[in-house]
């Protein structure tokens, strides 16, 4: 760290604005709704047990919030007893 | 029929109770009769704020529950005859407050009083819940700085969904009342500025109280600081606060720095 750093300390109150205009856009969206993940396990597991019996824990829903898009990882462990060749993994 | 205010903020300690007072007591002072009540079941501090602390003896839980009358729950400030008070209970919890209990006690309220200032907890639990769900207008506490923000943001939400009034597809009044500001720190860009708040929370601005020792010294005597010391610059904010609450239009001055003799004001719009 040198001697200028010292003047060259950015203000912070930009940066401030700045993550809350993100963090609230995506807290108003969620605003009202049931969570969203947990209503997409519900009905994702219930197309699923149309077909093949699996357990709530073979089920794993997440979502990941970047700051262009976010990612929702789906994965289903299906046991091999019930082999039924679904590729829903994804 | 009398005009329920909700004073509210999400976050804890930005100043709700303070302003409660403040502005009751502005507004008092114009010769309408107030009536501030503390929502803040089981942690009341208003009765403090207001150096009353000796006088209470029943309480909003009492009258719900049919023990007191509201007449005898009110208490009437000693300074102003057109302020009145009704505390909480520091006795029992959140609980104790019932949905129609609330509703009966804000109607019989607003048939006597022209301004009822509900004293909200903080948080967005059930006692928040509770003091909201009557209001028409809502002064949301705010500090310049992140966590208020986003909790004001929260309430804000909660305003338009579960008060009464929002339910019934009608508007509920908003105003942001921005507290703690420093004026050295915001000029040199170490404080979100009164454009960032209003522009995040795109809710009008009802003034900005500047931080300040009088507000304090006001609360360790137990008087609201538009009472005690009117003329000093935090209960002028205040006092102009309540002014446009009543409806007037007056320009909000962002506090400037001093800068040598030359105290530098600029003017804005309440918006």
């Amino acid at each position: 760290m040198s001697i200028l750093d010292l003047f060259k300390r950015r203000s912070s109150a930009p940066v401030a604005r700045e993550r809350l205009q993100v963090l609230l856009a995506y807290e108003r969206l969620g605003r009202g709704q049931p969570d969203l993940v947990s209503v997409l396990r519900e009905e994702i597991m219930a197309v699923i047990a149309k077909h093949v019996q699996i357990d709530q824990d073979y089920l794993k829903v997440s979502m990941e919030r970047g700051e262009t898009m976010s990612t929702l990882e789906i994965d289903i462990q299906i046991p091999n007893k019930a082999a039924v060749p679904l590729a829903l993994a994804g | 029929m009398g005009k329920v205010v909700v004073v509210t903020s999400g976050k804890g300690g930005v100043g709700k109770t303070t302003s409660t007072a403040a502005l009751g007591a502005a507004v008092a002072k114009t010769g309408k009769k107030v009536a501030l009540v503390d929502f803040d079941v089981g942690l009341r501090n208003l009765d403090l704020i207001m150096g009353a602390e000796r006088r209470v003896v029943f309480d909003l839980v009492n009258v719900i529950q049919g023990s007191a009358k509201l007449s005898q729950a009110l208490i009437r400030d000693k300074r102003l005859e057109t302020l009145y008070l009704l505390p909480a209970s520091q006795t029992r919890d959140k609980d104790a407050l019932t949905e129609e209990g609330v509703a009966e006690v804000i109607a019989r309220l607003r048939q006597v009083f022209d301004y009822v200032f509900c004293d909200s907890p903080a948080g967005i639990e059930r006692g928040a819940q509770l003091a909201m769900r009557y209001a028409d207008e809502a002064v949301i506490v705010t500090n310049p700085e992140v966590s208020s923000v986003r909790d004001s943001d929260r309430i804000i939400g909660l305003l338009d969904a579960r008060t009464v009034k929002a339910e019934q597809g009608e508007h509920i009044a908003k105003h942001v009342l921005v507290t703690r500001y420093d004026a050295a720190r915001a000029s040199r860009g170490e404080m979100l500025s009164i454009d960032d708040v209003l522009e995040i929370l795109s809710v009008p601005l009802l003034g900005i109280i500047p931080e300040s020792q009088d507000v304090l010294r006001a609360s360790n005597l137990g008087s609201p600081v538009t009472l005690s010391e009117p003329l000093n610059g935090a209960a002028k904010a205040y006092i102009e606060a309540a002014r446009r609450l009543e409806g007037e239009d007056l320009p909000v001055m962002v506090p400037f720095e001093r800068k040598g003799f030359l105290e530098r004001l600029l003017g804005r719009r309440a918006a």
